[in-house]
């Protein structure tokens, strides 16, 4: 998937990935899309939740060892 | 203002004591309506740390001021960062140090009752997972039912009362914990008990647990007794203690009884629960008190924090011992069951000595409410 931005949070702890990720989709434009790499198993479920009260959508996602990809685009 | 640390050892002072404590949980709403802080008079305010990234001024106006704040995430990092942002707009706040994880592990050791000829008992009170061990103590012995994974809070009440451990009893396979009964029977040379009908899978070595064994524990022989009560598990034992105390395991808790779908046989064990809970506990004498080895709400707990009640009061109140039918019985313990406990068939792994995970793996395995009820 084809995204504007790639944020690497791997290593990070809650709630920096988030912290992070916010900061990055404050400087987008409606439609573009950030990637993010997570290693906090905490984000699996909050990185949904907190897009979703952002208004922004999960377009996919995936899981490879222990790295979670969120691909999030801006509302 | 200032922002001071709370340990999970206050706040189980405070739910203990029934003190006063204002909640701000910044779990996300699932974590927090499936698990929290149980207090009597705890109030709650959960709003994610997420919704709270550009400023904490919307949920001023809800927090208290004459009250403790205490803010709460699953590990501590997002509860202090809360914390600092509530601490900048003038006020003063605590963080749970090691958030919903150290909440978990928690561990309190509450003496129930003096025993024969100088003996004690005490329970192990694991607020945040509604876990219950005990320790029976008499002159320079002592013998350890149910231990939960934490092994250092038993030898170390052990070395502080000066008894050696010789007996260490698990009542069956627990599906929502890690038991620390094997670990402390390895590292202080007791005897490891367990249930041979439970023990089927298991990878290590055992002294089955017999119906109608008994230990005697220190020069004052307090008698352990063992008695088969099968249903949660076809292994289920429960044990009666100094003639006084029955230790009910996972077949019978205060407000509620054990489910028996937890090794999957639901079914098939459903007579042998209601056996035991209609015919083998009623032959008891009423006036022994149970000590059940999980609680499900803080409504369960004594005023002295103690999970305990008489035998007869709860053939009189507890629900699951007042189904008359048999039908209805076993339409209220196999269907709509509650979710089962996370990870539980992981967790059966580890205690038949399957797999060996880190510990950070058991925690991770262990976090969220045991379940092992059904109302």
């Amino acid at each position: 998937m084809d995204s504007t931005k790639v944020l690497d949070a791997k290593g990070l702890s809650c709630p920096m990935p988030i912290v992070r990720t916010k900061k990055e989709m404050d400087t987008f434009d409606s439609c573009d899309i950030l990637e993010v790499h997570v290693t906090d198993k905490g984000a699996l479920a909050d990185i949904p939740a907190w897009a979703n009260a952002a208004g922004h959508s999960i377009v996919d996602q995936k899981e490879d060892a222990d790295v979670l990809t969120f691909y999030i685009k801006k509302a | 203002m200032a922002i001071s640390k709370m340990t999970a050892a206050q706040v189980a002072r405070k739910a203990i004591e029934n003190h006063e404590l204002f909640i701000l949980d910044v779990r996300n709403k699932d974590a927090f309506e499936d698990w929290k802080i149980e207090g009597h008079k705890f109030e709650y305010l959960n709003i994610p740390y997420f919704e709270l990234l550009d400023g904490v001024e919307g949920i001023l106006p809800k927090l208290p001021k004459d009250k403790d704040v205490l803010v709460v995430c699953a590990k501590e990092g997002s509860s202090i960062m809360v914390a600092e942002m509530i601490s900048e707009v003038g006020r003063n706040v605590y963080y749970l140090e090691g958030g919903m994880k150290s909440w978990s592990m928690y561990l309190e050791p509450i003496k129930v009752s003096d025993l024969t000829g100088g003996g004690e008992l005490y329970q192990f009170v694991r607020l945040g997972k509604g876990c219950l061990s005990y320790m029976v103590i008499s002159e320079g012995e002592a013998t350890i039912i149910d231990a939960v994974r934490f092994t250092e809070v038993f030898t170390n009440l052990a070395k502080e009362k000066n008894v050696q451990i010789k007996h260490v009893f698990d009542t069956h396979l627990h599906a929502d914990h890690i038991s620390g009964g094997r670990h402390i029977a390895e590292e202080t040379g007791a005897t490891y008990y367990l249930p041979p009908e439970d023990a089927e899978e298991v990878v290590f070595n055992y002294t089955p647990l017999e119906d109608g064994l008994t230990v005697s524990n220190g020069a004052s022989k307090i008698e352990i007794g063992a008695l088969y009560s099968p249903g949660h598990t076809i292994g289920s034992t429960s044990f009666i203690v100094d003639r006084k105390y029955l230790l009910t395991g996972d077949i019978l808790f205060i407000d509620s009884i054990g489910r028996p779908d937890l090794a999957g046989l639901a079914e098939d064990w459903v007579g042998d629960l209601r056996e035991t809970l209609y015919r083998r506990y009623r032959e008891l004498a009423e006036d022994l008190i149970v000590l059940p080895a999980h609680f499900m709400t803080i409504d369960e707990l004594n005023e002295d924090g103690t999970v305990a009640k008489g035998l007869g009061d709860l053939f009189a109140e507890n629900h699951g011992l007042n189904i008359e039918s048999e039908e209805e019985f076993c339409h209220t313990v196999t269907d709509n069951l509650p979710p089962q406990p996370n990870a539980y068939q992981q967790i059966r792994q580890v205690n038949m000595g399957k797999v060996t995970p880190n510990n950070d793996e058991q925690t991770e395995m262990e976090i969220g409410p045991n379940r092992c009820a059904v109302r």
